[in-house]
């Protein structure tokens, strides 16, 4: 099937170049980091030793992990709506989960030594336990997806042997996502990561974000080729979303209740320094403020159904709710979780432009694999006028 | 009828589970433990700690004969911006040493006094527990190593450590060395390095270069030996620990 994906309209082959020239500018990047160090090319210090990156593994397992919002309803329950959005589903998962493992790699000083990491497994540090989820569930959305669009293709149901893969991947994927959190969780001296809520609210944010992403990306699939993956599909992830979304700032709701009715100081610090600013560090502010505004600006889109449906609305409120994530999760988690540092002094910390080119580097790998498999998924889909329900999934 | 892709899928199936099945037969023969003799002059202890008595510290030049010492012989590099600084030994003041258990109506004198921070070595360090590659692990006699040639720089030990004891080097460390001790080993950029109250000098029956340094200021000795000094000065002065309610049981003690 693989072949599918070397024919392509001029435009398809100007996005793939683009990214492969930003996986070279993003590889260029990681290598100078190398040679200068961490001090010249990230924003990180020794009080705030995690950043972007670290931030970017958090929110893309999060996405991967809402493939499960697809997946389960469809492979599960038969919810037939899904069926034709399943596979663009998986396949999204497949690009994610690599993005974020190569963001984890990113950050590593001696990346020549990583091999350390399987030549002395230690089953009691989380880093441990997150590749070993990763990989798995990055294999499971691989083989489910490819083998039921295998089956498509020849237009056979898929075999039966395929189905403990799907239901293991339905188990795996709030797993992923809940190891993420354990890296943060558990550690006894950073108060504001310190929740038993942690890996709960993950995955709000994840099947909030998740979602979005994805209808974003069924539009751009129904503009950009003949295949629909379906109207009903895509109000439904909506609908999700934005149950999702509700959760998530009923969540930081209950964070901030428990850090100022208690009053513990340990507890507020890092909240304060995110909405308000601590002790005159003020660096995450207006950060936060935007993000607060994206996801309330998307909450009141996708509350009411007219604006929900809507198209053109519908995007503006994924992207809304997609960013306002993406900005939270994807940097001011991580870095607010180090303030104040362990002295009670505050050290900030922003993303240099070297470490944000070695993302888009590092998002760019993800996209062109999503973009791949998504171009042999939709060519596969393009073939068939009506799906296995018999509705049209071509539009003329 | 096998096809050809039939073949290939299955050979390639049985490829990978003799890969697999080799590399777990090779781990399971893997012998554990250090292959190394021990010498006979090693200091023995089964839990080292340290009880730094502030009181005695008096002058700036006090504390850094300590600091030097420390510092030049294991090479640590030399970085001004405090933000990418590598300190193994360093001074800070009360309110700082002791965020959130310091007290505010305290003696004037001992609020403006300086506390010499380290690596605490805590009985239950949070940071072998997050190591990914045991980098960072527990010796027997408590001491918390730092293998500066296994680590991959995750820095998710930084993140562990409570007490903002380890550094990683931001910057080639090598170029950072004023005067280099060939004695002891350098490191490469992207490792995560801290205190590892002089495991060298203990195997060959010498005391921390600090504790040398210090002149009777800190003392060093077992902790679970009732007849040890250090059991003598912590019964006999009121000390003060770091963040002892997180229950890492910090092995660095303080006399006020």
């Amino acid at each position: 099937m693989l072949d599918l994906a070397l024919k392509g309209r001029p435009r398809y082959w100007i996005w793939v170049s683009f990214l492969i020239t930003m996986i070279i500018i993003g590889f260029i990047c990681w290598m100078r980091e190398h040679h200068v160090g961490a001090a010249l090319t990230t924003g990180l210090s020794r009080d705030v030793s995690w950043g972007f990156h670290v931030g970017q593994l958090t929110f893309f397992v999060g996405v991967a992990a809402s493939a499960v919002l697809v997946v389960l309803p469809y492979y599960f329950h038969n919810y037939k709506i899904f069926g034709r959005i399943a596979v663009i589903g998986e396949f999204l998962a497949v690009g994610c989960v690599l993005i974020a493992m190569l963001s984890v790699f990113v950050i590593m000083g001696q990346p020549s030594r990583v091999w350390n990491v399987i030549l002395h497994p230690t089953p009691h540090s989380i880093i441990f336990w997150d590749m070993v989820v990763l990989i798995t569930y990055l294999s499971l959305n691989l083989l489910c997806g490819w083998t039921i669009l295998h089956a498509e293709k020849k237009s056979a149901p898929p075999p039966k042997w395929i189905k403990p893969f799907i239901y293991w991947a339905i188990l795996w994927a709030p797993s992923i996502h809940t190891v993420t959190a354990f890296l943060y969780a558990g550690l006894p001296g950073r108060p504001h990561w310190m929740t038993a809520l942690q890996a709960a609210h993950f995955l709000a944010t994840a099947f909030a974000a998740g979602p979005s992403l994805l209808i974003i990306l069924s539009m751009i699939i129904k503009k950009v080729s003949k295949f629909d993956p379906g109207q009903q599909a895509i109000n439904k992830l909506a609908e999700i979303a934005t149950y999702a979304l509700i959760i998530h700032l009923f969540f930081i709701g209950l964070e901030f209740f428990t850090a100022f009715y208690s009053q513990i100081p340990d507890h507020m610090a890092a909240l304060k320094y995110l909405y308000v600013g601590y002790e005159g560090h003020t660096g995450m502010v207006s950060w936060m403020a935007i993000s607060t505004l994206l996801a309330f600006t998307g909450l009141l889109i996708f509350i009411f159904p007219p604006l929900r449906k809507w198209n053109v609305t519908k995007l503006i409120g994924a992207l809304c709710i997609f960013f306002s994530i993406w900005m939270d999760k994807g940097f001011a988690f991580v870095v607010s979780g180090f303030i104040p540092n362990p002295f009670d002094k505050v050290t900030e910390a922003w993303i240099a432009l070297n470490e944000f080119l070695v993302a888009a580097g590092v998002w760019s790998v993800g996209a062109l694999v999503i973009t791949v498999l998504y171009k042999i998924a939709i060519t596969v889909k393009e073939k068939a006028v009506f799906d296995k329900y018999g509705h049209k999934q071509i539009v003329d | 009828m096998i096809t050809r892709r039939d073949f290939l899928k299955i050979s390639a199936f049985a490829s990978l589970i003799g890969l697999g099945g080799s590399l777990s037969i090779e781990a399971l023969e893997k012998k554990q433990g250090p292959q190394v003799l021990k010498d006979l002059k090693a200091l023995k202890g089964k839990r080292w700690a340290m009880a730094i008595d502030t009181r005695k510290f008096k002058t700036q030049e006090d504390f850094d004969k300590v600091i030097k010492a420390c510092h030049k012989a294991h090479n640590v590099p030399e970085i001004i911006n405090p933000l990418h600084e590598v300190k193994w030994i360093w001074t800070e003041d009360y309110e700082h040493s002791f965020p959130g258990t310091a007290e505010h109506y305290i003696s004037k004198e001992v609020k403006e006094r300086k506390f010499l921070l380290l690596c605490n070595h805590c009985d239950n360090a949070p940071c072998t527990r997050v190591c990914p590659v045991k980098a960072t692990f527990k010796r027997e006699d408590g001491i918390t190593m730092q293998d500066m040639h296994r680590c991959i720089g995750c820095k998710f030990c930084m993140a562990g450590c409570p007490y903002g004891a380890r550094n990683y080097n931001f910057l080639p460390p090598r170029d950072y060395i004023k005067e280099l001790n060939p004695e002891y080993p350098t490191r490469m950029l992207g490792v995560v390095e801290k205190c590892t109250f002089c495991n060298e000098r203990i195997d060959r029956g010498l005391l921390p270069y600090c504790v040398e340094a210090s002149e009777g200021k800190i003392i060093f000795g077992d902790l679970y030996d009732p007849n040890s000094e250090i059991r003598k000065v912590l019964a006999e002065n009121i000390i003060i620990r770091r963040k002892v309610e997180l229950g890492t049981q910090p092995m660095v003690f303080y006399i006020i």
